[in-house]
């Protein structure tokens, strides 16, 4: 038991990752640990293997070197992956049906959920008849309800505007506070994280490393943008990824 | 997508535009056949083709009924084995590899070639025009359903795998629904060409149909008699497209379309 790999269950474990595609090297020497129920926020510039990193934790590829130990997960895809020939009941419905759940069965299940995400109403309603912060939370609903220990959210919010993702990330902060999961959050948005996560991945890119971790698990919940901590460890961060901050250190 | 015109507007522009452009090439023949410019036994003019139409309705009326009738099982049968091929083949990549270059150069045999041969095998009733018939029909459904069950979306696809979802229901709740559009588009394709199919059986050896009053028209010198049932070939082609289409917008009702 007192091996280096100490699995908790519901807890993701990444060692010494190593994935290619061809010559180009993805992800190399990626460690990364989230606890049962912790928020991981990742962040990094593009082309630093985000999304590899999700679909190693999903299983949808192999690591090439190194291991990943984690328990079934659900992914959110990065564009909503919604099926446009469906409503947004059946859509959110959908992993229960995959998974066997006869079709009111996996209806009814969707359903209890959808007043707490501000879908009622909307039950019948296909996804191009639904604004865009609807169809992710249909499609964050349908990963809900996968019914899996671990959710990986591969940059839900990207395709929104600024203030609809502000919305986002506060139904999101609340349903994570109702529906505890382990979550890795992919995302490009250095504020996101500081807002959402626990703790803060930083990746750097080609190949993708993780450069350092931050922690927030101090921060009091539910925070604000305006938080004086939240943007100390925005800034923090951006200083850590290489961004200088302040733009007005341009002007002298 | 457009603004929502008013309806009237609409449907000037899909029925009235094109009536007036039948109706300024009807004109146009008729005055170049009344001015003695052809011979009107080579090209009769639409009044004639017009009269012939009533006047020998009683040889067209079951002329026409026999080609419906190949025709309409003819296109069941090459959407059924065109569309179960395209499965097949979507789902076992070898067989797609093995049979690709057959179904593409099946469309490359000449009819007037294997056409007597299928008459010779089948007879002269109703088998053989629905061989030759699904034969040409066949190859615009099976590519186009097989293009549309490879076309759908990448993260639907992700999203499929990652709740480990069986082959079977990947095709169902994923690829088979993506596929409807192009599978539509075969059938559109597949309709026209029904028609061209059941004339080209019907010359191949028989003894009704449109097709078998085209030959026996042209044999007597009528034309206005062949101008006639090749109008009610044009009349029905446009019918089984229009009854493709129609079906289209019911079924693909999730694709917002500008001009339905």
């Amino acid at each position: 038991m007192a091996g280096v790999l100490q699995h908790q269950a519901d807890g993701v474990i990444l060692e010494g990752v190593r994935k290619a595609y061809g010559a180009v090297l993805a992800l190399d020497g990626v460690d990364l640990r989230a606890a049962p129920h912790e928020v991981i926020a990742i962040v990094g510039p593009s082309g630093c293997g985000k999304s590899t990193l999700l679909e190693l934790v999903c299983g949808l590829a192999r690591p090439d070197g190194g291991r990943v130990l984690a328990p079934p997960a659900a992914l959110m895809p990065q564009r909503d992956g919604l099926l446009p020939w469906l409503s947004a009941l059946d859509n959110a419905a959908l992993a229960r049906r995959v998974a066997g759940d006869a079709k009111a069965v996996a209806r009814a299940a969707a359903h209890e959920h959808f007043a707490a995400f501000g879908l009622a109403g909307f039950e019948r309603a296909r996804p191009a008849e639904l604004s865009g912060g609807m169809r992710q939370r249909v499609a964050f609903l349908r990963t809900l309800l996968a019914g899996r220990p671990v959710l990986c959210l591969d940059e839900p919010f990207a395709a929104l505007d600024a203030l609809t993702r502000a919305q986002a990330q506060a139904w999101l902060a609340d349903a994570m506070a109702r529906e505890p999961r382990t979550v890795l959050l992919v995302t490009h948005d250095v504020e996101e994280a500081a807002l959402l996560a626990d703790r803060i991945v930083l990746l750097a890119a080609r190949p993708g490393r993780v450069v350092a971790t931050l922690d927030a698990s101090a921060l009091p919940r539910p925070r604000a943008r305006s938080d004086s901590a939240v943007v100390e460890l925005r800034e923090r961060a951006l200083e850590l990824l290489g961004v200088d901050a302040p733009l007005a250190g341009s002007a002298s | 997508m457009i603004a929502p015109a008013a309806p009237s507007s609409h449907r000037a522009r899909v029925v009235i535009a094109p009536a007036l452009v039948i109706l300024a090439l009807l004109v146009a023949w008729e005055l170049v056949v009344r001015a003695g410019l052809v011979n009107a036994l080579l090209l009769p003019a639409p009044t004639d083709v017009a009269a012939s139409l009533w006047d020998d309705r009683g040889l067209l009326a079951p002329a026409l009924a026999t080609t419906t009738w190949e025709v309409l099982i003819g296109l069941a049968a090459a959407l059924a084995l065109g569309a179960g091929l395209a499965v097949a083949m979507h789902l076992a990549p070898l067989l797609d590899h093995a049979l690709r270059p057959l179904v593409i150069g099946s469309q490359a045999v000449p009819l007037p070639v294997i056409a007597p041969l299928i008459v010779l095998i089948g007879g002269f009733g109703l088998a053989p025009k629905v061989v030759i018939i699904a034969l040409i029909c066949f190859f615009p459904v099976t590519i186009n359903v097989a293009d549309g069950l490879r076309s759908s979306d990448a993260d639907a696809r992700k999203l499929l795998r990652s709740l480990d979802a069986s082959r079977w229901q990947r095709l169902r709740l994923l690829e088979a629904p993506s596929a409807l559009p192009s599978a539509f588009t075969g059938a559109k394709v597949a309709a026209a060409v029904a028609v061209i199919g059941a004339v080209f059986a019907e010359w191949s050896g028989s003894d009704s149909g449109l097709g078998h009053l085209l030959l026996t028209a042209n044999g007597q010198l009528a034309s206005a008699r062949a101008f006639a049932a090749t109008v009610l070939l044009f009349a029905e082609a446009i019918v089984l497209y229009a009854a493709f289409a129609a079906l289209e917008r019911r079924v693909v009702s999730w694709i917002p379309r500008a001009n339905a």
